[in-house]
């Protein structure tokens, strides 16, 4: 779960990590207000989850309050990257002498939290990472330990760091492990960190991701959840205890099973053809899901095929294809609906389906192929 | 032989008097797997199923009186490192924990104590071991599968259950089969399984089903070329899966340019390991 940045910096806030001053507005008055205590120069940036802001117009400088309300206008409201901009962060105007890139977050490879480090503040770390690798220092943190004073040095070292900013930075980068092991995080990123000119570290933005597994730990946290940042589809997935991920394509996809679904998506796409959705249904398959399931996968009208990929193995397939039966007394569709039932007892599972308006599939190159087929029909 | 799991297993099982604990242990000794012993907190001194397994509150007091060397855990999510921690500090040597959801920073916790210990972890969000007709360790369903020469690595579910019962339709039986869990922190890796199964006199092939997510695929690639003497058959889910979406199991994201499933499978084929299209197609590309 990501934050918003001016979440994040309430965050940091409550860490003694120092950030500019600044409010939270959701109107243009409020933008106007919020200006006039900043003493009128202000950056006014929108809190929509994603990168590249700046560039999508997200972010603009205001030397006096005229301008910050006509950029508050401009920008509030506005879509960015698909997503409605509904608040923006309005924050004191910082001169920089220096930035600097800071995080911690959880580094798959060594199965550990990573500090990584640059002197190349403020850019898109991930190209730096690509033109500049040198340029990125990492240090390994024993999760157990924590953080070594000596690795903080090093890293102030390796960044070509003024030593009259060891300790603030030292402070600094301590303060934000606390955040990331005290709140669950799996990314907490300063980007940049700046060296003002009156010759103080700031963060001047701020970048929280949170760990999904974890919430159960952060109630408060999880109440922070982003609403438009998730499809609806998505959210209703949720809500049903089913994994959907929207896809472009017009094959709709019921399956068990995580890495099933995806073997389920590729074959399509290997036969030519291209899924709706993602969907695991989880273990099972009990009518109730599998007919709020269905549902969710017709509400994407440009659904012109459904396939039904089921492997029983303790649920017997049979028990699952009376599951499918009784959903579809729920559900009138004219859409061409494939059923294939593999595992455990798959052959009575498949007779309960014949002579029923649904098509029954025993492998799944045969299942995907007559889906392709069936979604293909009507087009010219 | 097989690996790590076999009918000399006492396995022990954290969490037995839960749900999904009960159901599964009710499953795993109809298939006759020697469970010696449940461990939950608060329950010592209970029986379950019928007076047939006797429950303890803690591991080390399971392990002292039942010599339990083996540990599946279905405990909740919240639960998951400090039942790891318990088994590793009662020194059970075989660790697989089936539980789903466990927060990262907790797992990555237990990696790195594991790092100086012995016991071997599978798992987490995995479904477990089968070594057919001698023990099954978690849930994968054990009438899908037969004894034979084929070892199975996987990091999915019923993915996995889909490609031994394609394996059973083509005759083909199965020495051990290991779901090693589709979490991006987790004990024994594609690597440390492919280890056990070139050492392994019963295993003449292996299978490994991988998926998008890191760089798992990539680091057994490089194992396989450079130690592997049996043949090893591959299918990689994920193909058509979208950057930056996490599809269904917590490790199975492409972030960046990095964990494409193209990439897994140029690193697997430059070696001349076969890659299956679709799950059905692997029985075919076996050669033993």
């Amino acid at each position: 779960m990501k934050l918003q940045e001016y979440q994040s910096k309430i965050l940091f806030t409550m860490y003694n990590i120092p950030v500019p001053n600044g409010r939270i507005a959701e109107s243009i008055g409020e933008v106007k207000q919020i200006s006039e205590e900043l003493g009128g120069r202000v950056v006014i940036k929108a809190q929509v989850l994603s990168g590249g802001r700046g560039k999508a117009g997200g972010v603009r400088i205001a030397k006096t309050i005229d301008e910050a309300e006509e950029y508050a206008n401009q920008i509030l409201g506005k879509e960015i990257y698909g997503m409605p901009v509904r608040k923006v962060l309005v924050d004191e105007m910082i001169s920089i002498d220096k930035e600097i890139y800071l995080s911690i977050a959880n580094d798959r490879n060594s199965q550990k939290p990573i500090l990584m480090a640059s002197s190349f503040g403020g850019m898109d770390i991930e190209e730096v990472s690509r033109s500049n690798p040198e340029k990125i220092v990492k240090r390994v943190i024993d999760p157990l330990l924590g953080l070594r004073d000596y690795q903080l040095r090093d890293v102030a070292i390796n960044i070509d760091l003024d030593r009259d900013y060891w300790q603030d930075f030292s402070t600094i980068i301590h303060q934000l492990w606390k955040v990331y092991v005290d709140c669950d995080a799996t990314l907490v990123e300063v980007n940049p960190l700046v060296i003002t000119s009156e010759k103080k570290l700031t963060a001047l933005d701020a970048k929280v991701v949170l760990d999904d597994n974890a919430m159960f730990r952060h109630p408060n946290l999880n109440d922070l959840r982003d609403k438009d940042a998730v499809p609806p589809s998505e959210t209703q997935g949720r809500k049903i205890g089913v994994s959907f991920i929207k896809m472009e394509g017009n094959i709709g996809c019921l399956v068990n099973g995580a890495g099933l679904a995806m073997a389920t998506m590729d074959i399509i796409k290997e036969l030519g053809g291209e899924a709706a959705n993602f969907l695991d249904i989880g273990g099972g398959a009990n009518a109730k899901k599998v007919e709020e399931s269905l549902r969710l996968i017709l509400s994407d009208e440009k659904v012109k095929a459904i396939l039904i990929n089921v492997f029983g193995g303790i649920t017997r397939c049979d028990e699952v294809a009376k599951g499918i039966l009784s959903a579809f007394k729920e559900i009138q569709t004219n859409i061409p609906i494939v059923v294939r039932l593999v595992g455990t007892n798959d052959k009575e599972g498949l007779r309960l389906l014949q002579d029923t308006e649904l098509i029954p599939a025993g492998s799944l190159l045969e299942a995907a192929t007559i889906a392709v087929g069936k979604a293909g029909e009507g087009k010219a | 032989m097989s690996i790590l799991v076999n009918k000399d297993t006492r396995l022990l099982v954290q969490g037995i008097t839960g749900n999904e604990g009960l159901f599964h242990t009710e499953q795993m000794l109809s298939y006759k797997t020697n469970i010696v012993a449940g461990v939950t907190p608060g329950k010592g001194g209970d029986w379950v199923l019928n007076g047939k397994i006797p429950v303890f509150d803690s591991v080390q007091s399971a392990v002292d009186v039942t010599g339990a060397n083996a540990s599946v855990i279905f405990v909740p999510a919240r639960f998951v490192g400090d039942a790891i921690f318990e088994a590793v500090d009662a020194e059970i040597p075989l660790v697989v924990c089936i539980t789903e959801g466990a927060p990262i920073q907790d797992m990555m916790r237990v990696k790195q104590y594991l790092s100086s210990r012995s016991t071997r972890l599978i798992g987490p969000n995995c479904p477990g071991l089968l070594t057919p007709g001698e023990a099954k360790v978690g849930i994968i369903p054990g009438n899908i599968a037969f004894s034979g020469n084929i070892g199975v690595i996987s990091r999915s579910g019923t993915l996995t259950y889909e490609v031994l019962y394609a394996l059973n339709q083509n005759g083909m039986g199965v020495s051990t089969c290991v779901g090693i869990g589709g979490d991006p922190v987790k004990g024994m890796n594609f690597v440390d399984c492919l280890e056990l199964f070139e050492a392994d006199a019963r295993t003449d092939a292996v299978v490994m089903i991988g998926e998008i997510g890191g760089n798992d695929e990539e680091i057994a690639a490089n194992y396989i070329s450079a130690n592997m003497t049996k043949p090893v058959v591959a299918f990689i889910a994920g193909i058509s899966a979208p950057p930056g979406k996490r599809m269904g199991h917590a490790g199975a994201l492409i972030e960046g340019n990095s964990g494409t499933a193209q990439s897994k499978i140029q690193a697997l084929q430059s070696i001349g390991v076969k890659i299956a299209r679709y799950p059905e197609e692997i029985p075919g590309l076996i050669t033993v």
